[in-house]
């Protein structure tokens, strides 16, 4: 039973990790669509900004909100330069441009800051949190993160007329645009939060994957199968995904004999298919109709 | 003679005669290219035929090469009977996987696929298969020779020419064959599903049978590009199938424009070719100049190669007409 226990609250710290990016991931859906396979580059880019703003002495509180902003300019200032000339493209075509987005940042960062893995500072510490060795403050102070911006972005779309519009958009640009709601700068605006929330999941989830530029390969993946099994519709279910595949994954390695390391990612997203054929929505999300 | 019919007789031409002027390596890159050619093409039946988007191609591949090199290495088959076999064993893993699929549709069926392609190379290591597929090592293949008639007739025919001209008569097969299937009533009945799915049941097509079906074939003309990959690399090993794999076939489908079977040749070149340029302009920066050539095509051309051949067309028969 102390195993099981352990076990799970290990899911969960790592289950964190997965949540921040499922985040992510669900920002972008609500504000275009599709789900951007560049976002993890995007991620890592930006805490490689944080890192260079700490190497030139900013200090950490100042170096935060600075990265978010600069984050924030530089997804709208993608979504201007690339996507929006691409609008009428077909979807597939997006799809293509976000693999090159993700072959550009991902090679431009590891020539600009070199391949090698670098130690990323917390500000939460790597105590044991409440004298368990499993979660540290570090985790603990994430989980909290996580929670605070869920509960962020649900008073966002929920409540502010901006969140509101920009669901709109998202589900239905034509009508969106007959009540006056300006698309195209939704769809910016939603880049540039996506790429902001990227930027805190980076910086959080640096300190313990270590900043290199390939960090974020498997945790997009985790943070896509978590944001999908929880439904991408629903910020909340991104969240909760993030930590179900978390701890699922965790009790996968322990109790399933000669499934070692490899095999892991394999059987999580084994697990996220068989619930999406059960449940094509996720967990959490609403079944799309569609008119004919 | 329509203007495409002339283009396509100068293209096949083309294909035909230009290896005998070439060094075997560049050869044997042609081979690739038109392996890469045929994963293309039956991705694009699944996705500009049926509607079904898959990022698991590279793992029907993986099976096809597996399939192939694991008789000839284990049972001693001969290469050519490796294909059908590859073909019909993929036909049916793509079938049983389009059944899950049913019920999900675009970003649940990337997803889901996706994990088929992040799986397969880990079940290839497993220990369990390790007799048979060689574990992490892959398994060596012998290169076929060319036959024994050709020398009889006094042609000198080396081991990469002949698997050029071998993978260029199964390429134009499955070609032929998939035009006709595209425009048969199961094609069109799969472009029905495709446009609407709901009015296609609507009409009296059987959905599920035709989307399962598609994925079936799919996978199966992927299989055989496999085994024709196996067999012309002579090598198989897990790690050559990863989701890059599967992704560098996504990317030609769109390079050569969706749902468009000859366009498949153009993007499939640029899989092949465009990596190594982008390595030649710069070692440190190669991803980066392959996302930007990627970039600028997908803005100037969203369509790909088929809005190339569109466009020239259109020229063309303007510039015949007003002569």
């Amino acid at each position: 039973m102390e195993l099981f226990v352990n076990q799970v609250l290990a899911g969960i710290s790592t289950g964190a990790i997965y949540a921040c990016m499922a985040l992510a991931v669900v920002m972008i859906y609500q504000a275009i669509d599709h789900l951007n396979f560049a976002q993890g580059e995007m991620a890592m880019f930006s805490t490689f900004i944080a890192f260079q703003l700490m190497q030139w002495g900013v200090p950490y509180w100042w170096t935060f909100p600075l990265t978010l902003i600069i984050s924030f300019a530089g997804g709208v200032a993608i979504e201007r330069a690339l996507f929006k000339p691409l609008g009428n493209a077909p979807v597939l075509v997006h799809v293509a441009g976000f693999i090159a987005l993700f072959a550009i940042i991902n090679s431009v960062a590891g020539l600009t800051w070199d391949w090698t893995i670098k130690q990323f500072p917390t500000p939460f510490g790597n105590a044991p949190f409440l004298g368990s060795q499993l979660i540290s403050t570090h985790q603990a102070g994430m989980i909290g993160i996580t929670f605070l911006l869920l509960v962020l972005l649900f008073i966002f779309f929920r409540f502010t007329r901006v969140g509101l519009a920009m669901r709109a958009a998202a589900a239905l640009p034509e009508s969106a645009k007959l009540v006056g709601i300006n698309v195209s700068w939704m769809i910016a605006l939603g880049w540039g939060m996506a790429s902001g929330i990227g930027a805190i999941a980076g910086i959080l989830i640096a300190p313990v994957v270590f900043l290199e530029p390939n960090m974020m390969g498997g945790v997009l993946v985790y943070g896509f199968a978590s944001a999908v099994l929880g439904g991408l519709s629903s910020p909340f279910g991104a969240v909760m995904g993030g930590f179900l595949v978390g701890v699922f994954e965790n009790l996968v390695g322990t109790y399933i004999p000669g499934v070692g390391n490899e095999l892991k990612l394999p059987i999580a997203l084994a697990l996220i298919v068989t619930v999406l054929v059960l449940k094509p929505g996720g967990l959490f999300g609403r079944v799309a109709q569609q008119r004919v | 003679m329509t203007v495409a019919r002339i283009a396509s007789l100068i293209a096949l031409a083309l294909l035909i005669f230009t290896p005998l002027f070439l060094k075997n390596f560049y050869i044997f890159q042609m081979t690739q290219w038109m392996i890469y050619a045929i994963a293309v093409l039956a991705l694009n039946i699944l996705t500009g035929g049926s509607g079904q988007f898959s990022l698991g191609q590279s793992a029907f591949y993986a099976v096809g090469a597996y399939t192939a090199a694991i008789m000839m290495e284990h049972m001693g088959v001969n290469y050519v009977f490796t294909l059908p076999v590859a073909g019909v064993i993929c036909f049916i893993f793509g079938f049983l996987f389009g059944l899950p699929a049913l019920r999900l549709s675009g970003i649940y069926l990337a997803l889901a696929t996706f994990a088929l392609a992040v799986a397969m190379p880990q079940l290839l290591k497993l220990h369990f298969f390790e007799h048979w597929t060689g574990g992490v090592q892959g398994l060596v293949i012998i290169k076929p020779d060319p036959p024994e008639f050709l020398k009889s007739m006094g042609l000198k025919v080396s081991q990469d020419m002949w698997l050029y001209y071998f993978t260029l008569v199964v390429a134009l097969a499955i070609y032929f064959a998939s035009t006709n299937l595209l425009a048969s009533r199961s094609g069109r009945a799969m472009m029905a599903i495709r446009d609407n799915q709901i009015a296609a049941n609507a009409m009296g097509v059987n959905v599920s049978l035709y989307k399962t079906l598609a994925f079936g074939i799919s996978a199966g003309i992927t299989g055989v590009a496999g085994a024709l990959g196996a067999i012309a690399v002579a090598f198989v090993a897990p790690d050559s199938y990863t989701i890059n794999l599967a992704i560098a076939l996504f990317l030609g489908m769109v390079i050569g424009g969706v749902g468009w079977l000859p366009g498949s040749l153009a993007g499939a070149a640029f899989i092949v070719f465009v990596p190594n340029i982008a390595e030649s302009i710069s070692k440190g920066l190669s991803g980066a100049v392959f996302g930007v050539i990627l970039i600028i095509i997908i803005f100037l051309v969203p369509h790909g190669a088929r809005q190339v051949a569109y466009t020239a067309q259109h020229l063309i028969s303007r510039i015949w007409k007003s002569s």
